[in-house]
Protein backbone atom coordinates (compact mmCIF):
# COMPACT_ATOMS: atom_id res chain seq x y z
CA UNK A 1 0.00 0.00 0.00
CA UNK A 2 1.19 3.47 -0.75
CA UNK A 3 1.27 6.34 1.69
CA UNK A 4 -0.25 9.80 1.33
CA UNK A 5 2.02 12.30 -0.43
CA UNK A 6 2.75 14.40 2.65
CA UNK A 7 3.84 11.33 4.61
CA UNK A 8 6.26 10.47 1.83
CA UNK A 9 8.03 13.74 2.56
CA UNK A 10 9.47 12.06 5.66
CA UNK A 11 13.27 12.14 5.54
CA UNK A 12 14.83 8.80 4.47
CA UNK A 13 11.67 6.80 5.19
CA UNK A 14 12.44 3.13 4.35
CA UNK A 15 9.98 2.00 1.67
CA UNK A 16 9.44 -1.23 -0.22
CA UNK A 17 8.90 -1.60 -3.95
CA UNK A 18 5.16 -0.97 -3.61
CA UNK A 19 5.77 2.30 -1.81
CA UNK A 20 4.74 0.93 1.60
CA UNK A 21 6.75 1.41 4.79
CA UNK A 22 9.26 -1.24 5.85
CA UNK A 23 9.78 -2.26 9.45
CA UNK A 24 12.25 -4.55 11.09
CA UNK A 25 10.22 -5.12 14.25
CA UNK A 26 6.59 -4.80 15.35
CA UNK A 27 7.26 -1.89 17.70
CA UNK A 28 8.54 0.14 14.75
CA UNK A 29 5.20 -0.24 12.98
CA UNK A 30 3.46 0.73 16.22
CA UNK A 31 5.40 3.93 16.75
CA UNK A 32 5.02 4.79 13.05
CA UNK A 33 1.24 4.34 13.28
CA UNK A 34 1.06 6.37 16.51
CA UNK A 35 2.95 9.23 14.88
CA UNK A 36 0.49 9.17 11.99
CA UNK A 37 -2.47 9.24 14.38
CA UNK A 38 -1.05 12.04 16.51
CA UNK A 39 -0.49 14.04 13.33
CA UNK A 40 -4.06 13.36 12.17
CA UNK A 41 -5.34 14.41 15.59
CA UNK A 42 -3.68 17.76 15.00
CA UNK A 43 -0.81 17.52 17.45
CA UNK A 44 1.71 18.62 14.81
CA UNK A 45 1.93 19.21 11.08
CA UNK A 46 3.83 16.69 9.01
CA UNK A 47 6.32 19.40 8.14
CA UNK A 48 7.08 19.89 11.83
CA UNK A 49 7.48 16.15 12.19
CA UNK A 50 9.84 15.89 9.22
CA UNK A 51 11.97 18.61 10.72
CA UNK A 52 12.07 17.03 14.19
CA UNK A 53 13.02 13.67 12.70
CA UNK A 54 15.62 15.27 10.47
CA UNK A 55 17.35 16.76 13.52
CA UNK A 56 17.61 13.34 15.17
CA UNK A 57 18.73 11.60 11.99
CA UNK A 58 21.46 14.18 11.51
CA UNK A 59 23.02 12.87 14.71
CA UNK A 60 23.88 9.66 12.87
CA UNK A 61 26.52 11.47 10.94
CA UNK A 62 27.15 8.95 8.24
CA UNK A 63 23.63 9.27 6.85
CA UNK A 64 23.64 5.62 5.86
CA UNK A 65 19.89 5.42 6.38
CA UNK A 66 20.09 1.90 7.72
CA UNK A 67 16.65 0.58 8.65
CA UNK A 68 17.90 -0.70 11.95
CA UNK A 69 18.45 2.42 13.97
CA UNK A 70 16.14 4.55 11.89
CA UNK A 71 13.18 3.96 14.17
CA UNK A 72 15.34 4.42 17.25
CA UNK A 73 15.89 7.96 15.98
CA UNK A 74 12.22 8.15 15.14
CA UNK A 75 11.08 7.38 18.69
CA UNK A 76 13.62 9.89 20.09
CA UNK A 77 12.23 12.57 17.79
CA UNK A 78 8.62 11.62 18.57
CA UNK A 79 9.11 11.88 22.34
CA UNK A 80 10.91 15.18 21.94
CA UNK A 81 8.26 16.72 19.72
CA UNK A 82 5.52 15.62 22.11
CA UNK A 83 7.38 17.36 24.93
CA UNK A 84 7.73 20.52 22.84
CA UNK A 85 4.02 20.43 22.10
CA UNK A 86 3.25 20.01 25.81
CA UNK A 87 1.53 16.73 25.15
CA UNK A 88 3.99 14.82 27.29
CA UNK A 89 5.57 16.45 30.31
CA UNK A 90 9.08 15.14 30.75
CA UNK A 91 8.35 13.09 33.86
CA UNK A 92 5.15 11.67 32.47
CA UNK A 93 6.58 9.24 29.96
CA UNK A 94 9.22 8.17 32.43
CA UNK A 95 6.60 7.35 35.06
CA UNK A 96 4.48 5.42 32.57
CA UNK A 97 7.50 3.50 31.39
CA UNK A 98 8.31 2.52 34.97
CA UNK A 99 4.69 1.52 35.52
CA UNK A 100 4.75 -0.75 32.46
CA UNK A 101 8.00 -2.26 33.58
CA UNK A 102 6.55 -3.02 36.98
CA UNK A 103 3.36 -4.41 35.46
CA UNK A 104 5.39 -6.71 33.20
CA UNK A 105 7.49 -8.01 36.03
CA UNK A 106 4.46 -8.70 38.18
CA UNK A 107 2.72 -10.55 35.39
CA UNK A 108 3.27 -14.28 35.25
CA UNK A 109 4.12 -15.38 31.76
CA UNK A 110 1.00 -16.50 29.99
CA UNK A 111 -1.11 -13.60 31.26
CA UNK A 112 -1.71 -10.39 29.36
CA UNK A 113 0.26 -7.49 30.80
CA UNK A 114 -2.16 -4.89 32.06
CA UNK A 115 -1.36 -1.46 33.37
CA UNK A 116 -3.26 -1.02 36.60
CA UNK A 117 -2.54 2.66 37.05
CA UNK A 118 -5.57 4.23 35.43
CA UNK A 119 -6.82 5.05 38.90
CA UNK A 120 -3.67 5.61 40.87
CA UNK A 121 -1.42 6.99 38.18
CA UNK A 122 1.84 8.16 39.71
CA UNK A 123 2.19 10.90 37.15
CA UNK A 124 0.13 13.80 38.43
CA UNK B 1 10.41 -25.85 30.48
CA UNK B 2 13.42 -25.74 32.75
CA UNK B 3 15.61 -22.70 32.92
CA UNK B 4 18.30 -21.99 35.44
CA UNK B 5 16.98 -18.60 36.27
CA UNK B 6 13.49 -17.46 36.98
CA UNK B 7 11.60 -16.58 33.82
CA UNK B 8 8.16 -16.89 35.29
CA UNK B 9 7.43 -13.22 35.06
CA UNK B 10 7.15 -11.27 31.87
CA UNK B 11 9.71 -8.85 30.65
CA UNK B 12 9.57 -6.06 28.11
CA UNK B 13 12.59 -4.55 26.42
CA UNK B 14 13.45 -0.91 26.96
CA UNK B 15 12.15 0.08 23.57
CA UNK B 16 8.90 -1.85 24.07
CA UNK B 17 8.41 -0.04 27.38
CA UNK B 18 8.87 3.32 25.68
CA UNK B 19 6.39 2.41 22.97
CA UNK B 20 3.82 1.26 25.53
CA UNK B 21 4.33 4.41 27.61
CA UNK B 22 3.73 6.55 24.53
CA UNK B 23 0.63 4.60 23.61
CA UNK B 24 -0.84 4.87 27.10
CA UNK B 25 -0.19 8.59 27.27
CA UNK B 26 -1.53 9.36 23.81
CA UNK B 27 -4.58 7.18 24.41
CA UNK B 28 -5.35 8.85 27.73
CA UNK B 29 -5.13 12.25 26.08
CA UNK B 30 -7.35 11.17 23.24
CA UNK B 31 -4.81 11.50 20.44
CA UNK B 32 -4.61 7.80 19.75
CA UNK B 33 -7.48 5.37 19.45
CA UNK B 34 -6.19 1.83 20.07
CA UNK B 35 -8.64 -0.03 17.77
CA UNK B 36 -7.89 2.41 14.94
CA UNK B 37 -4.20 2.01 15.70
CA UNK B 38 -4.44 -1.77 15.40
CA UNK B 39 -6.32 -1.39 12.15
CA UNK B 40 -3.65 0.91 10.75
CA UNK B 41 -0.91 -1.48 11.81
CA UNK B 42 -2.74 -4.39 10.28
CA UNK B 43 -2.38 -2.80 6.88
CA UNK B 44 1.40 -3.14 7.32
CA UNK B 45 1.26 -6.72 8.58
CA UNK B 46 2.70 -8.11 5.42
CA UNK B 47 5.50 -5.59 5.42
CA UNK B 48 7.88 -7.43 7.69
CA UNK B 49 9.21 -10.50 5.96
CA UNK B 50 6.15 -12.80 6.07
CA UNK B 51 7.54 -14.74 3.12
CA UNK B 52 10.68 -15.65 5.05
CA UNK B 53 8.97 -18.41 6.99
CA UNK B 54 7.47 -19.84 3.81
CA UNK B 55 10.95 -20.20 2.35
CA UNK B 56 12.13 -22.00 5.47
CA UNK B 57 9.23 -24.45 5.31
CA UNK B 58 9.61 -25.03 1.57
CA UNK B 59 13.30 -25.80 2.06
CA UNK B 60 12.45 -28.26 4.84
CA UNK B 61 9.91 -29.99 2.58
CA UNK B 62 12.34 -30.22 -0.31
CA UNK B 63 15.55 -31.05 1.51
CA UNK B 64 15.52 -33.84 4.17
CA UNK B 65 18.88 -32.76 5.58
CA UNK B 66 17.67 -29.23 6.05
CA UNK B 67 14.47 -30.52 7.66
CA UNK B 68 16.48 -32.52 10.15
CA UNK B 69 18.68 -29.53 10.94
CA UNK B 70 15.65 -27.28 11.33
CA UNK B 71 14.05 -29.65 13.82
CA UNK B 72 17.27 -30.00 15.75
CA UNK B 73 18.49 -26.39 15.73
CA UNK B 74 15.95 -24.05 14.19
CA UNK B 75 17.80 -20.87 15.17
CA UNK B 76 20.87 -21.88 13.15
CA UNK B 77 18.94 -23.42 10.25
CA UNK B 78 16.81 -20.29 9.87
CA UNK B 79 19.82 -17.99 10.21
CA UNK B 80 21.40 -19.95 7.34
CA UNK B 81 18.71 -18.48 5.08
CA UNK B 82 19.50 -15.02 6.38
CA UNK B 83 16.64 -14.49 8.80
CA UNK B 84 17.54 -13.51 12.32
CA UNK B 85 15.63 -11.57 14.93
CA UNK B 86 17.05 -8.34 16.18
CA UNK B 87 17.08 -9.67 19.71
CA UNK B 88 18.43 -13.04 18.59
CA UNK B 89 15.42 -15.03 19.75
CA UNK B 90 15.76 -18.74 20.09
CA UNK B 91 13.65 -20.49 17.46
CA UNK B 92 12.06 -23.91 17.73
CA UNK B 93 10.43 -25.64 14.76
CA UNK B 94 7.61 -28.10 15.41
CA UNK B 95 6.38 -30.41 12.67
CA UNK B 96 2.81 -31.36 11.96
CA UNK B 97 2.12 -35.02 11.27
CA UNK B 98 -0.99 -37.14 10.99
CA UNK B 99 -0.75 -37.82 14.70
CA UNK B 100 0.01 -34.34 15.97
CA UNK B 101 -1.04 -30.87 14.94
CA UNK B 102 0.89 -27.98 16.46
CA UNK B 103 -0.48 -24.57 17.22
CA UNK B 104 1.27 -21.51 18.64
CA UNK B 105 -0.07 -18.93 21.05
CA UNK B 106 1.34 -16.20 23.23
CA UNK B 107 -0.11 -13.68 25.56
CA UNK B 108 2.47 -11.02 24.71
CA UNK B 109 2.44 -9.34 21.35
CA UNK B 110 6.22 -9.46 21.32
CA UNK B 111 6.34 -13.22 21.57
CA UNK B 112 5.96 -13.90 17.90
CA UNK B 113 8.61 -15.08 15.48
CA UNK B 114 8.37 -11.91 13.45
CA UNK B 115 11.72 -12.36 11.75
CA UNK B 116 10.16 -15.26 9.84
CA UNK B 117 6.44 -14.44 10.02
CA UNK B 118 6.26 -10.67 9.92
CA UNK B 119 4.03 -8.60 12.19
CA UNK B 120 1.60 -10.57 14.35
CA UNK B 121 -2.00 -10.45 13.14
CA UNK B 122 -4.40 -8.65 15.45
CA UNK B 123 -6.31 -11.83 16.33
CA UNK B 124 -3.09 -13.42 17.58
CA UNK B 125 -2.88 -10.72 20.23
CA UNK B 126 -6.58 -10.78 21.07
CA UNK B 127 -7.71 -12.00 24.49
CA UNK B 128 -10.18 -14.58 23.07
CA UNK B 129 -7.49 -16.28 20.99
CA UNK B 130 -4.98 -16.23 23.81
CA UNK B 131 -7.28 -17.78 26.33
CA UNK B 132 -9.20 -20.17 24.08
CA UNK B 133 -6.26 -21.55 22.11
CA UNK B 134 -5.17 -23.39 25.22
CA UNK B 135 -8.56 -24.41 26.56
CA UNK B 136 -10.34 -25.26 23.33
CA UNK B 137 -7.89 -25.53 20.46
CA UNK B 138 -10.23 -27.66 18.37
CA UNK B 139 -12.96 -25.06 18.66
CA UNK B 140 -10.55 -22.28 17.70
CA UNK B 141 -9.35 -24.27 14.70
CA UNK B 142 -12.94 -24.82 13.60
CA UNK B 143 -13.42 -21.05 13.59
CA UNK B 144 -10.44 -20.80 11.30
CA UNK B 145 -12.13 -23.38 9.07
CA UNK B 146 -9.77 -26.18 9.99
CA UNK B 147 -11.14 -29.59 10.87
CA UNK B 148 -8.65 -32.28 11.83
CA UNK B 149 -9.18 -36.04 12.00
CA UNK B 150 -10.51 -37.17 15.39
CA UNK B 151 -7.33 -39.08 16.15
CA UNK B 152 -5.01 -36.14 15.51
CA UNK B 153 -3.72 -34.73 18.77
CA UNK B 154 -3.41 -30.97 19.07
CA UNK B 155 -0.40 -29.61 20.84
CA UNK B 156 -0.41 -25.95 21.86
CA UNK B 157 2.90 -24.18 22.35
CA UNK B 158 3.04 -21.09 24.52
CA UNK B 159 5.74 -18.73 23.26
CA UNK B 160 7.98 -16.90 25.65
CA UNK B 161 10.29 -13.95 25.33
CA UNK B 162 13.11 -16.45 24.86
CA UNK B 163 11.56 -19.09 22.65
CA UNK B 164 9.53 -18.57 19.47
CA UNK B 165 7.89 -21.39 17.58
CA UNK B 166 7.51 -22.02 13.90
CA UNK B 167 5.04 -24.67 12.81
CA UNK B 168 6.04 -26.77 9.81
CA UNK B 169 2.73 -27.60 8.18
CA UNK B 170 2.21 -30.94 6.42
CA UNK B 171 3.33 -30.97 2.84
CA UNK B 172 0.31 -31.31 0.55
CA UNK B 173 0.14 -34.56 -1.41
CA UNK B 174 0.86 -34.41 -5.11
CA UNK B 175 3.67 -31.88 -4.82
CA UNK B 176 6.60 -34.30 -5.01
CA UNK B 177 8.07 -32.82 -8.15
CA UNK B 178 7.48 -29.19 -7.19
CA UNK B 179 10.46 -26.85 -7.02
CA UNK B 180 11.07 -25.04 -3.74
CA UNK B 181 9.82 -21.66 -4.87
CA UNK B 182 6.46 -23.12 -5.92
CA UNK B 183 6.21 -24.99 -2.64
CA UNK B 184 6.73 -21.74 -0.77
CA UNK B 185 3.58 -20.39 -2.42
CA UNK B 186 1.58 -23.05 -0.59
CA UNK B 187 2.80 -21.99 2.84
CA UNK B 188 0.52 -19.42 4.43
CA UNK B 189 1.22 -17.38 7.53
CA UNK B 190 -1.60 -19.09 9.41
CA UNK B 191 -0.25 -22.52 8.51
CA UNK B 192 3.00 -21.57 10.25
CA UNK B 193 1.11 -20.46 13.38
CA UNK B 194 -0.92 -23.64 13.23
CA UNK B 195 -4.29 -22.01 12.74
CA UNK B 196 -4.32 -23.07 9.12
CA UNK B 197 -3.06 -25.75 6.77
CA UNK B 198 -0.87 -25.41 3.72
CA UNK B 199 -2.78 -24.38 0.60
CA UNK B 200 -4.36 -26.96 -1.66
CA UNK B 201 -1.95 -27.31 -4.62
CA UNK B 202 -4.93 -27.25 -6.98
CA UNK B 203 -5.89 -23.81 -5.72
CA UNK B 204 -2.64 -22.32 -6.92
CA UNK B 205 -2.62 -21.46 -10.61
CA UNK B 206 -0.17 -23.84 -12.27
CA UNK B 207 1.10 -21.25 -14.65
CA UNK B 208 1.20 -18.48 -12.06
Amino acid sequence: MTLPADILETPRLPLDQDGGPVFSAPWEARVFAMTLQAHRAGVFSWGEWAQALGVELAKDGDGSGDTVGYYDRWIDAFEKLLREKDVAASGELKALKAAWDEAARETPHGQPIVLKTTDGTPCS
Amino acid sequence: MSHDHDHNHSELSDIELRVRALETLLTEKGYVDPPALDELIETYETKVGPKNGARVVARAWADPDYREWLLKDATAAIAELGFTGRQGEHMVAVENTHDTHNMVVCTLCSCYPWSVLGLPPVWYKSAPYRSRAVRDPRGVLAEFGVTLPEDTKIRVWDSTAEVRYLVIPRRPVGTDSWPEEDLAELVTRDSMIGTGLARDPNSVGETA
